[in-house]
């Protein structure tokens, strides 16, 4: 494979802590991720998972620059981008797309979906035949062309999903971090989402983060793993490899925390980690 | 011996008349968790809300009888009602956090429960409490007892929740969905504990959940919603080993499992759903309530 | 869930009734000239204190009957209508905009911008409103103007304070971070994401508002410290009234209900248009 598209270096974040707060002055700064070594491939499907307070949203609204790491180096295509400045940021932001976890609260209810996916695409010098890019990008995933005047309340979380995915595909961006983009969704809206974000995955070429705290999901989406826990990674390997052969306990406990849908006398009668 | 739990032919409507529940029938036997599982706005929890007598005042029920244990709720007035539900049946709640008032600490909170609506001593409620915290496995008490709501973690505060259920005796637990809310390393350790006081309290549960990994593990017994219908109801073992309804087969289907990434996260057929939909459109159309 | 309570169709009776009467009082000021039956200014001993046309010994053409100085009062009403509304207007869009652009900057931006805007919040809303508006008036004299710059001086802080609280939640919102992935700058982000979801907070303000200055005007005209005592406001119509009450008490009643139809339709005609853009789009 050739060079990545992300390579990122002993990164670091540490975000104010409002719950050690002072009742005056500033909060101290907690460390969220304490240092990170990783690559994305290009063209790649990664799955990042952990746990609630393993860093992992942390680590995508890094990646996408929403945040600014405290120390370390995330280069995008051999370019250091961790310190620059929203204006040096913006002619990158075309190709650094996000899917939101919560279709709801991402997409304006003020706004109509046309506007909603034609947003990224006027601020980036797309502005051009609008109502065929828009038309396009809703066909991509599969919702009919009278949605366009629609607004988020008239939609299912499934169809604002979609939405989601249309606006950040709208750009035909090199890299799209997608975050928790079905934990709010039932199983079979869920598979359908999974299989469309699958698809167009293949078909665009893109690279993708895929947060997720279900490995199951991973294991069908992604080609790589990386498991990460308070703020480290614990392990990170090709799926197949980590699925069959966990090295770490840690991984193994995860793994067999997962109720499967199947019947297991004895799953409830191996203690879980502590 | 009467059920623990006997739903009959429950059926609810909302003000404009839409039906949100249709002829729902259960029954849940001493001891033994039913799992009630579906997708959002299939009625589950509204199930559960009947039950402990919680519905919101929009929702009406129109016809079907609840009995806990023989005693017919319809029978009773509403101060009776109260009484019977009151100290045959606790919750698990599906967000701790939420459940609990944050500006009181824990321990007053458990025990008020004990000491006002079942009239126990403060000692008696005291003592109670304190083996419930044993039973689930919290090792240092006298901290939790002092402390606010937000000083626990999510698992902690489940684990206080489901000792405070546990306490009363009650011969019914309505589970709302209790490990949606957690991480799945906690999840397990909650499901673990959920089971084994279930054991050894004998106590009944109606499990609440979407989840059917969680139904796997949990469930004796499992009736399957689909838009306020039961779909299915099987042993658990036989759902899962040959799911009758398309809608159950869909619905395993859909779930993924890392075991078998390629098996599982099917979408679901859309015939499917408008087979169902079918069926419950003329269901609705011969219904008139009192007659169906 | 929240969404499936789409639009009532149709307005309430509440934005009818108070919608109605503001714009026939409206209306009423605007034409006055062609309205009032009487020169409001016209002074005729011979009908001093007429009574309202129901009863004894009332005139045709004094609908509302007379002052002591035999003025119709019905005539000095509307008249009184043009100072009101100007006021209104003029007064509450300019606390409003005033009010709502820092408020926004305050609640979007946080930081810096926001807890020095807070601390002004503050300080000004320690002064009681009424006696910091006749300072204020005394400060830069009498006269419509004046007035009108007092009104917006002092109650901008409603607006501040209402919007930057939900600029606040609004800057939680991920559709904020979304524009910022789609490239959007902040001040692109405020006017294109927040500020559509706050207008509806502000427009029942506004309307509010302007009920607000409908009475401090009234309350500077009582204490003779509006406009030129000749031109009739309801401020000054209350304040005579005062004194003829034994006589005549419908010099004083009739102002009062007009000044109360009015605050009040302001107020829920606010409360009605917000109610009615709201559970739609939320």
């Amino acid at each position: 494979m050739a060079e990545p598209l992300f390579s990122v270096r002993g990164l670091k974040v540490a975000l104010p802590d409002m719950t050690r707060k002072p009742l005056i002055g500033r909060a101290p700064l907690a460390e969220i991720l304490k240092g990170l070594d990783f690559d994305l491939p290009k063209g790649s499907v990664t799955g990042i998972v952990g746990e609630s307070g393993s860093g992992k949203s942390t680590l995508g609204r890094a990646l996408v620059r929403l945040l600014e790491p405290s120390a370390g180096a995330i280069s995008f295509e051999g370019r250091d981008i961790s310190h620059l400045s929203e204006a040096e940021l913006r002619p990158l932001r075309r190709n650094l797309q996000m899917i939101f976890q919560d279709p709801m609260s991402s997409l304006n209810p003020r706004h109509t979906i046309f506007n909603i996916i034609a947003a990224p695409l006027r601020q980036n010098g797309l502005g051009d035949r609008l109502k065929e890019r828009v038309a396009e990008a809703l066909q991509r995933v599969g919702l009919p062309q009278t949605f366009a005047s629609r607004y988020r309340h008239e939609l299912s979380g499934g169809q604002r999903q979609r939405v989601g995915i249309a606006r950040a595909l709208a750009l035909s961006p090199k890299f799209v971090l997608a975050d928790e983009i079905v934990s709010g969704l039932d199983v079979s809206t869920q598979a359908q989402i999974l299989t469309l974000l699958e698809k167009l995955a293949a078909e665009m070429g893109l690279t993708v983060a895929f947060i997720s705290h279900d490995l199951s999901v991973i294991r069908r989406l992604c080609q790589r793993v990386i498991v990460m826990r308070e703020g480290r990674i614990v392990e990170a390997s090709a799926t197949d490899a980590l699925f069959d052969n966990p090295q770490e306990t840690y991984t193994r406990d995860l793994l067999a925390a997962i109720p499967l849908p199947e019947i297991d006398a004895d799953w409830l009668q191996q203690k879980a980690p502590a | 011996m009467s059920a623990c739990l006997d739903i009959r032919g429950l059926s609810a409507v909302l003000p404009n008349g839409q039906r949100v529940l249709r002829s729902v029938s259960l029954t849940v036997q001493p001891g033994e968790v039913r799992a009630l599982v579906g997708e959002s706005g299939a009625g589950k929890t509204m199930i559960g809300k009947a039950v402990l007598g919680v519905l919101p005042k929009s929702v009406r029920i129109v016809e079907g009888e609840m009995l806990i244990e023989g005693e017919d709720l319809g029978r009773l007035d509403a101060k009776a009602r109260r009484t019977l539900i009151g100290a045959r049946t606790a919750l698990i709640p599906q967000d701790p956090l939420t459940a609990l008032n944050p500006s009181r600490r824990i321990g007053a909170q458990m025990t008020d429960r004990l000491v006002r609506i079942l009239g126990w001593s403060g000692e008696r409620a005291d003592t109670r409490i304190r083996q419930l915290l044993d039973e689930v496995q919290i090792r240092d008490p006298e901290r939790v007892l002092k402390s606010y709501p937000h000083e626990l973690s999510g698992g902690m505060r489940q684990r206080v929740l489901i000792a405070a259920a546990f306490a009363a005796e009650p011969r019914l637990i309505v589970a709302d969905e209790p490990t949606t809310a957690l991480d799945v390393t906690v999840q397990k350790q909650i499901l673990r504990l959920i089971a084994q006081l279930q054991r050894d309290h004998g106590t009944a549960i109606l499990f609440v959940t979407h989840d059917l990994g969680v139904v796997a593990k949990i469930s004796q017994k499992v009736s399957v919603l689909y838009a306020g219908k039961v779909v299915e109801e099987a042993e658990t073992t036989q759902l899962f080993d040959a799911p009758q309804h398309p809608y159950t087969r869909a619905l395993i289907a859909a779930t993924p499992r890392y075991t078998d990434p390629y098996a599982s996260l099917k979408p679901v057929d859309e015939a499917v759903l408008a087979g169902l939909s079918a069926e419950i459109a003329a269901a609705d159309q011969d219904w008139r309530p009192g007659h169906g | 869930m929240d969404d499936a309570r789409i639009s009532r169709g149709g307005l309430s009776p509440r934005l009818w009734l108070a919608g109605g009467w503001l714009l026939i009082a409206l209306l009423a000021a605007i034409f006055a000239p062609l309205v009032a039956p009487q020169d409001p200014l016209a002074q005729d001993l011979m009908l001093e204190r007429l009574p309202p046309f129901w009863l004894d010994g009332a005139e045709p053409g004094y609908w509302l009957g007379t002052d002591s100085l035999g003025r119709d009062l019905l005539s000095r009403l509307i008249f009184g209508g043009r100072i009101a509304f100007i006021v209104a207007f003029a007064a509450a869009t300019s606390a409003c905009l005033l009010g709502s652009a820092l408020g926004l900057i305050a609640g979007y931006f946080g930081g810096w911008a926001d807890r020095i805007i807070s601390r002004v919040v503050d300080v000004w809303m320690a002064f009681p409103p009424v006696l910091f508006a006749i300072l204020l008036v005394a400060v830069l004299g009498t006269g419509l103007s004046s007035v009108i710059l007092a009104i917006a001086i002092i109650d901008w802080t409603r607006f501040c304070r209402v919007i930057r609280a939900e600029a606040m939640s609004q800057a939680r919102m991920d559709y904020v971070e979304s524009a910022r992935i789609a490239g959007y700058g902040r001040i692109g982000i405020m006017l294109r994401e927040v500020l559509p979801n706050v207008l509806p907070s502000v427009v029942a303000l506004l309307s509010l508002e302007m009920g607000i200055a409908v009475i401090v005007e009234a309350i500077l005209s009582f204490v003779n410290l509006s406009i030129s005592t000749d031109d009739p406001t309801w401020g000054s119509i209350i304040a005579e009234g005062r004194l003829s009450i034994h006589q005549a008490w419908w010099v004083l009643v009739f102002p009062l209900i007009t000044l109360i139809l009015t605050v009040l339709s302001f107020s829920q005609f606010g409360e009605a248009l917000k109610a009615r853009f709201d559970p739609v789009l939320r």
